[in-house]
């Protein structure tokens, strides 16, 4: 127990060494000294309670991803339909209630749309599962239902693509480090350190951007279209504003044959030059452009409407086909939601909708207010400790305290090198293990005061301690460390952070209580000698 | 050098002689604290219930104007605020519902915070925003299970690890030692309306963790007088045990305390609660690992014989053998 060979030794005094060497940045850069950049620098992040900044946690909604693969699958269905040149007549088509139904007019042809249509599905999953599920009922009556697993498959594939989006408008928006990761299935976590005023990000993250250029249904009666009635093959669309329809709150457009204006190169926050008004200049790719041109072409001097998120911006008429790959698109807009939109548009737009459902935002202020007074409280908490075991232990107590003091320099030397964050309960943590810490010095030093007075010699008592201690000492900490795993397991955020420091603490103040205060007092031992001990 | 002793070598204080009235006590704090936490209700933050609070300190006030704001606040429409003191008089929390439809429009609890906080900063010059938290219904109530699930397991975890290192007994015994501990938490919370938040529920199973460790360290005491005092009554041994580890339990409880209200003393405001609740469960933790834990043992029956180990069919012919001759 007491046998420390020089190996030993020394690879405890690395591990130690190291630890403590890693806290050094962390410390230098809250009294506000530089650091040589040519040394590696493992530093504790700060927590958005501490630092300041704000936590979004953006929600998607799977029903939605539902209706737009049903919606897709309609398109889907007409096209091959329509290539297959088979001249197969569907109607009655929906894609409500979850499904995607149509009645093929012929029923001989039933199983030749059958074919035509099984080519469009997929498998999903591992389980040899399909992404839709395809049914005829009486007799000729399709009913196309995405399957679990397809949809499953469908929003982790769009949550993947809106991370990477959300990505690129927060990096458009120059905010520093910001912290941009998956929560769950439905959810993304967006934090940005320092970042005081949420809006003009919430205002980025809120837009879907999905653009839309859509023909003006003109044979749509106006009081059809108050009433919300739209001719079949059309839908009723609202105006961003009254105003922006000449008082008219909405307008019917052709649900199909339009185009969408995601092939952009290229999206730019302009004026316009007659009206001074702030506009946004697109450039489509060359297959857009091709697209775009096409619609213009073939519908000269009809009315189109551009749609940006279910809502109409503009409806202008078509003057003349527009082949050069870009269009203006006008909205009533101030210069920063012009800016918004072209980040948005250039970015891509969002594969789903998401929501605010929590938002923190913590002033910087407060932070430093918290970390001042952690740090007094820390200080004068650690003093008072110091004072109290010192006198109650004499030399033992100096080994106690001398763990104590690189315990927490572990402590934060180890956060620095995982990379991990501080946060506000961090910092009660840290108070925390330090009263912690000493139990273990407490638990040995009385089993050693015990076992001499059972009249055993000081090297067989001081052995006897560490022996005997060391069982309680282990399943305490077992249980703290079962308490921590699940609070990093349920908790949120500052929470997490909390359970990390616990559980770094833990580690450190057993290695720091039990084995170097061993180490100590073996090396005292030898040296001198002592045949009594004041405990 | 002359060193402190706060408790003499060789006590021999009968705790286990007053088991009966301060279970009665204990049960009867822990009623009180279910009656407050039902009838009286936690003052639960918007982590739990949703809606949003708003922190301002008022940077040169002694004290926060807090009828007067809740006046102001009141008249904007959005219902009446809960505004409350945490850590110092000059720093609050002002704390609403979301507006109707907020669940479905973000907008609309973003107008609700910069109504609120640009009618704040211009009345009052000196207010400085610390922070706006929104959560919504939905996230709310995950976070409520989520925390009421991590408590839950926790103790169950805890008290199935102390099964299997000790026995049944022990672990029943952990887990009601546990669960006075965080009930009476909760009853002071119930009592004195501090805001119940995520934070508390950390400190809630920091607090299983280290009120464990008194029980434990008693418990392993009494695992070992059971092996070295096989005939010895329990409540003689469990007397033993307690007086033995005596010396520990207050040099450590001493220790946390220290620190823990150098903390509640000087350290961040706004965690002034957590620390509270810890402070407050080192302190009951301290006495239910003598006064719950312990007992219970008795009630429960422990044999002497559970840390024996149990003899083979070739030890007892040995044995017989070594008799026999």
């Amino acid at each position: 127990m007491l046998d420390f060979p020089r190996w030993k030794v020394i690879w405890l005094w690395f591990i130690t060494l190291t630890c403590v060497a890693a806290a050094i940045p962390s410390l230098t850069s809250t009294m506000g000294l530089s650091w040589p950049t040519a040394l590696p620098e493992p530093k504790v992040n700060l927590g958005l309670d501490l630092a300041g900044g704000s936590h979004i946690l953006l929600e998607a909604d799977p029903a939605q991803v539902r209706q737009q693969r049903i919606e897709g699958m309609e398109e889907s269905v007409r096209n091959k339909l329509k290539q297959d040149g088979k001249d197969i007549r569907i109607s009655d088509i929906s894609n409500r209630d979850g499904a995607l139904t149509f009645v093929v007019a012929d029923p001989s042809q039933v199983d030749a749309v059958r074919e035509a249509v099984l080519p469009l599905t997929n498998g999903a999953g591992l389980t040899g599962q399909r992404d839709w599920d395809i049914n005829v009922v009486d007799g000729n009556r399709f009913v196309l239902a995405p399957t679990e697993a397809g949809v499953n498959q469908a929003v982790t594939q769009a949550m993947d693509t809106a991370v990477e989006v959300v990505r690129k408008r927060i990096d458009a928006l120059g905010t520093k480090e910001p912290t941009i990761i998956r929560s769950g299935p439905t959810r993304i976590v967006v934090q940005v350190p320092g970042l005081q005023d949420p809006q003009a990000l919430k205002n980025l993250l809120g837009q879907t951007a999905k653009l839309e250029f859509k023909l003006v249904d003109t044979s749509a009666l106006p009081s059809d279209v108050a009433r919300g009635i739209a001719p079949p093959g059309s839908e009723i669309v609202p105006f961003i504003s009254p105003a922006e329809g000449g008082g008219v709150p909405s307008i019917a457009v052709k649900r199909l044959g339009g185009i969408r204006g995601d092939q952009l190169t290229n999206a730019q926050q302009t004026n316009n030059q007659q009206t001074n008004e702030p506009v946004v200049n697109i450039t489509f790719n060359t297959d857009g452009g091709a697209k775009f041109a096409k619609l213009t072409t073939q519908n000269v001097g009809k009315q189109f409407a551009i749609i940006l998120d279910g809502k109409v911006l503009s409806a202008p008429t078509i003057n003349e086909p527009i082949m050069g790959g870009s269009a203006i698109i006008s909205g009533r807009f101030t210069t920063e939601s012009a800016n918004a939109l072209a980040i948005s548009l250039r970015s891509g737009a969002l594969p789903v909708d998401l929501k605010v459902v929590e938002e923190r935002t913590v002033g910087p202020d407060l932070g430093a207010d918290s970390i001042r007074k952690g740090m007094i409280a820390m200080g004068v908490g650690t003093l008072a400790l110091a004072v109290f075991i010192l006198v109650t232990y004499g030399r033992f107590g100096v080994y106690a305290n001398l763990a104590v003091i690189i315990n927490v320099l572990m402590i934060l030397g180890i956060m620095g090198i995982i990379g991990t964050t501080l946060t506000l309960p961090g910092i009660a943590g840290f108070v925390l293990t330090i009263g912690a810490a000493v139990d273990a010095n407490v638990l040995i030093n009385e089993r050693i005061r015990e076992e001499r007075h059972r009249g055993r010699k000081v090297t067989q008592a001081v052995e006897l301690g560490y022996k005997e201690a060391s069982r309680a000492i282990f399943d305490a900490n077992i249980t703290n460390v079962i308490a921590a795993v699940l609070m990093f397991a349920f908790g949120s955020g500052p929470v997490k952070g909390f359970a990390v420091v616990l559980m770094i603490g833990i580690a450190t103040s057993v290695f720091t209580a039990v084995t170097l205060t061993r180490m100590w007092v073996a090396q005292w031992l030898r040296r001198a000698r002592p045949t009594e001990i004041a405990l | 050098m002359k060193l402190l002793k706060l408790v003499p070598d060789h006590t021999n204080i009968h705790f286990l002689k007053w088991r009966v009235p301060f279970y009665i006590i204990s049960l009867v704090l822990m009623a009180a604290s279910w009656g407050l936490v039902l009838t009286k209700g936690l003052n639960l933050g918007v982590d739990f219930i949703g809606g949003q609070m708003i922190r301002v300190t008022f940077e040169r006030s002694a004290e926060a104007p807090v009828s007067t704001l809740r006046e102001e606040v009141g008249k904007l429409g959005y219902g009446e605020p809960i505004i409350q003191r945490y850590g110092k008089p000059n720093e609050i929390s002002i704390r609403m519902k979301l507006p109707e439809g907020a669940d479905h429009e973000a907008a609309l609890a973003d107008k609700m915070a910069r109504t609120i906080t640009a009618d704040i900063k211009k009345n009052h010059a000196d207010a400085r925003i610390d922070g706006v938290d929104s959560v919504s219904g939905k996230v709310s109530k995950e976070l409520g299970w989520d925390a009421f699930k991590a408590l839950g397991l926790a103790s169950l975890a805890v008290a199935a690890y102390i099964w299997l290192r000790f026995e049944w007994q022990f672990g029943v015994g952990a887990l009601f030692a546990l669960v006075h501990d965080v009930t009476l938490t909760l009853g002071l919370f119930a009592l004195t309306g501090m805001e119940f938040d995520l934070n508390i529920v950390a400190a809630l199973l920091t607090l299983i963790g280290y009120s464990l460790n008194d029980t434990i360290v008693v418990y392993d005491r009494i695992r070992e007088n059971m092996k070295k005092f096989r005939k010895m009554p329990m409540p003689e041994l469990l007397d033993l045990s307690v007086n033995e580890t005596l010396a520990r339990t207050i040099v450590t409880s001493l220790s946390m305390l220290i620190t823990l209200v150098a903390l509640l003393l000087l350290g961040p405001d706004v965690i002034f609660g957590f620390t509270a609740a810890i402070t407050l469960g080192i302190f009951v933790g301290t006495y239910s690992s003598i006064y719950m834990a312990a007992p219970i043992l008795i009630w429960l029956k422990v044999n002497p014989n559970s840390f024996v180990p149990t003899e083979t069919a070739l030890e007892k012919q040995e044995r017989l053998a070594r008799d026999g001759a």
